[in-house]
Order: structure tokens, then sequence, then C-alpha cells
């Protein structure tokens, strides 16, 4: 391992604002984007759901 | 061969492909990200001039190479549904397009952060980041009109010649940037000047790169069949389905 | 030919009975020239650096205040569908409409921008250079933004959702549209920026017609 300690890790040479805040927003994002689209796929299954049915 | 491709153009019979194939994808995406990651932060050395600070592009290379791709990709299915005249090319678009949108915001966003230590400044009008950020307007522009125009069918075909005319404007908007960038002697910067990789520092990226190629194909699986449920809620197979027969009961 | 003079000469014709239309985005243009110097200073060195891309902008946004209008009325009173049904072919139709539009919102400009130049200290080479970039660009916005103005064809919110659609796709002509005027100013030559414009044009004139007819039949059926 390259790093000797976490606060060395979480430092990043003095870069830890830049490094951590670009790969944390880009987590952040990803996260909510599938959190979206749960919610999304679950809203399509209950207008589904309430379709009603034309029998001829 | 062509009954086959027209086999899955069938919205019941993608749906089952997507539902398939979307968490095979997202698990290749895990583990590819967490190689990524261990090689990238674990393993690779510092930057000789950037210090730990260059360690940003394992992301931001990735999600600019996505942004552009994802718009290709757009292109292309719009060329497919204005020919063939295909319901399912118009959601595969529009499936594609936040994620897109979001990889162009986050490209700028992570392009920033590293520009900052690096250059001294949040924003630089450097070649790339601009043409990246008129194709962050180019999302926004194909998202707005579908989401305007109330008629399902004309908003696909309306975004789809959008795409097309936007996808073929890109070449020529990132040329032209770059000579505007080169002819103005202020902007000597340039983020496109990365840093001389060594070998390993490759390897992280392009296995990051291979993981939001993967996410990317797991979230619009996933999306586009929320919307083939929305769309052809009308049909047998839908109302058929277990997930759509579970929440009714 | 002949149907292209007529459909250009109809155009032309309406737009005259409306004369507060074009002459607003005239208005518009000096409008935005002005504010600019009040806003930043009245330094004639910073103004003549400005000046092409003041000048080139407001054109920009005051040929675009036009676009949501192009098919508009047509749309409203029926004609669009008949030019649809018409037995001439609709891009020509189209490219009619396209001059007619440049005709009324975009050669005013191309004539007013040297006028309005002389606010900014350009020198008469600089104001010459600049009405040429000018007429060669304003053609190619006439163009793209009528595929924009069809492809949101009656939708609410029309004027600013072409903007957002068609001003990205602008972005090279601007880039060397005003590049030009500011390498004359700096002693480069801008034989290359204007040899790009037209490189720009044609294409746009030979394909944006088609294009537009294609957002047109998408618009209406």
């Amino acid at each position: 391992m390259r790093w000797e300690s976490w606060s060395q890790f979480w430092d990043m040479g003095g870069y830890g604002l830049y490094v951590w805040g670009s790969m944390g927003v880009t987590a952040l994002f990803v996260l909510l984007e599938i959190w979206q689209a749960r919610i999304a796929h679950q809203n399509a299954l209950a207008l589904a759901a309430t379709e009603q049915q034309d029998k001829p | 061969m062509t009954i086959r491709w027209f086999y899955y153009a069938a919205p019941p019979n993608f749906y089952a492909l997507a539902g398939r194939l979307w968490p095979w994808l997202a698990a290749l995406a895990g583990i590819l990200a967490l190689a990524g990651l261990w090689i990238g932060f674990g393993l690779a050395p510092a930057d000789a001039q950037q210090g730990e600070g260059y360690r940003i592009i394992f992301v931001h290379v990735p999600v600019s190479w996505m942004s552009m791709i994802i718009y290709l990709a757009m292109a292309f299915w719009s060329i497919l549904g204005l020919t063939f005249n295909t319901r399912l090319s118009g959601m595969m678009t529009r499936a594609l397009a936040p994620t897109g949108a979001m990889f162009a915001f986050l490209s700028l966003w992570t392009g920033a952060l590293w520009g900052k230590p690096m250059w001294g400044a949040w924003w630089v009008w450097d070649a790339r980041l601009t043409s990246e950020l008129i194709l962050f307007f180019l999302y926004l522009g194909y998202m707005a009109l579908t989401s305007a125009i109330d008629d399902v069918r004309r908003a696909d075909r309306a975004g789809a010649l959008i795409a097309i005319v936007g996808a073929i404007n890109v070449p020529i908007i990132y040329f032209s940037v770059k000579w505007w960038n080169t002819l103005h002697q202020g902007a000597s910067v340039s983020l496109t000047r990365s840093p001389s990789m060594a070998q390993i520092m490759l390897w992280g990226m392009l296995l990051m790169a291979l993981a939001f190629w993967a996410y990317t194909l797991a979230i619009v699986c996933y999306r586009v069949r929320s919307l083939i449920i929305e769309r052809e809620r009308h049909a047998d197979w839908v109302q058929a389905l277990p997930e759509v027969a579970g929440v009714k009961s | 030919m002949n149907i292209l003079v007529t459909v250009v000469m109809r155009d032309l014709r309406l737009a005259m009975r409306r004369k507060s239309e074009v002459l607003s985005a005239m208005f518009f243009f000096v409008v935005v020239a002005a504010l600019f110097p009040l806003a930043i200073g009245p330094e004639p060195a910073m103004l003549r650096q400005i000046g092409p891309g003041v000048l080139w902008v407001g054109a920009l946004l005051a040929s675009m205040l036009a676009l949501s209008r192009l098919f508009e009325v047509d749309h409203r009173d029926g004609a669009l569908e008949q030019m649809l049904l018409s037995p001439h072919p609709l891009w020509l139709l189209v490219l009619g409409k396209m001059l007619a539009h440049w005709l009324l919102s975009g050669l005013p400009l191309v004539i007013l921008a040297p006028v309005l130049g002389l606010q900014f200290h350009l020198s008469p080479d600089e104001l010459a250079l600049l009405s040429l970039t000018l007429l060669l660009g304003t053609p190619v916005l006439s163009c793209i933004g009528a595929i924009g103005a069809a492809l949101t064809l009656g939708v609410r919110g029309g004027g600013v959702l072409i903007s957002l659609l068609v001003l990205p796709l602008f972005v090279p002509v601007l880039v060397f549209g005003a590049g030009a005027v500011q390498a004359l100013s700096s002693g480069l030559g801008a034989q290359a920026h204007v040899s790009i414009l037209l490189a720009l044009l044609l294409p746009a004139l030979f394909f944006s017609p088609w294009a537009c007819s294609a957002a047109l039949r998408i618009a209406l059926e």
C-alpha cells in the first residue's frame, strides 16, 4: 500500500479537498441517479397497475 | 440475421432482455470500479508534477469519455428510430439522455476541481472544457425539447432530429473552439496535457472507464424498462407481468 | 425558382403589414449595442476590443427574436399544412421562408452593424469586415434557427426553447465571425476566418432546408 496512514490518505498530499470533492460528488450523483431510477420504476409499475382493462 | 435484430425491437422482448442484463452489468460495474479504484488510489504512485492531485483523472477522464459516447449513442438510436419508426429507439434515446447530461456535468465539475489546484482557476476556457460545456447545453436542449412536447411520439421524433443535428455539430464545435483557444494567447493552460502516464495509471483509468461504461449500460437498461412499462401499460403483456400484478393485489 | 420568389414575396408582404415586428428586432440590436458600453465603460481601447464580439452577440440575439414567429402565423391559419401538401418540394418552400427571415431579420443587422460599430471606435477596415462576416453568418442563423422553429412549433415556451436549442449549434459561426474582426485588429489576416465562415454557410444552406422539412413533418403529423 502506498499510504502510511488513513490521515495521509484523506489528505492526498494537500489536494484532499479537490480529489475527494471530485470523487465524492461523482459518487453522490451516481447514487442519486440509481435512487431516482428505482423510484421511477416503482411509479411506472403503480401507474400500470391502475390501468383499467377495457374488456369488449 | 435481420429477423434477430428486429426481435428485440419489440418492447416485450427488449424488456425481458434488459431485465436479465442489468443486474450482471451492475455487478460488473461494481467489480471494475473497485479494481480501478484499488489501482488508482492504492497502487499508482504520485505524479512528478501534480503530486496526489492528479488522481482526479480516474473519474474525470471516464465521465468525459462517457458523456461523449452517450451522445453518439443517442444519435445512433435517433437515426435508427427515424429510419425504422420503432418506438423503442425513442425510449432508448430518452433513457440515455439524463445519464449523459449527468456525466457532462461531472466532467465540468471534476475538471474545475482539477484545474483549481493545478492552474489556479476554477474555470479556464480550455478547448475541451468549453466543448464539454456546449455538449452539456446540447443535452439540456434535448431534454427540454422532449419534455416540452406533450405528444410522446412527436417528442421522440423531434428529439431524435435535434440529437442528430447536434451530433453532426459536435466535431465542428470542438474544432472551432480548439482554434479559438489557440488564437487567444491568454489561454495557455491546457487541461488536455495529462501527466506522463505510468503504465499502472493507465490501467487504473482504463478500468474506471470500463466501470462507467458498464454502469451506463446497466442504468440505461433499467431506466428503459420503466419507460416501456409507462408507455405500453395498456398492452396485455404488461398487465400480465408479475411485478404489475403484484402491485395490483 | 418562381415558387421561391413567390414564397419570399408573400412573407415580405405579410411582414410589411406588421412592420413593428421587423423594426423591433432592429431596435433590440441598437439597444443591446448601446447597453454594453454603458455597463462596462466608455474607454475607447477596451470598446475596440469588445466591439466585434458585442455586435456579433447582439445580432445573434436580435435575429433569434423573430424565429419563433417563422412558422407560427402560417401554422395558425392552415397555410403550413397546405405547404406540406403542395406539389412543390417542401425544402424549396422552406428555403423561401428562411430567405425571407434573413431579409427581414439578418440583412438589416448587416447594414446597421457598421453604424453601431462607430460607437465602438472600430476602423473602416474592421467595420467592412464586420459587415462581411455578419453577411456570411446571419444566413446560417436563419437556416439553423428555422430547424429549431419547426421542431418547437406550437410548443409552450417556444422562444426560449429555440434559443437553448440553436445557440450551442451556432457557436462555431460566432467564434469565427467575431474572431475574424479581432484577427484583423491584431494584425493577423482574416482570410482563414472568412473562408471557414463560407465553409459553414454552404453546407448549412444545402442541408438545413431538408432537415427543416423533416422537422415540419414531425411537427405536423
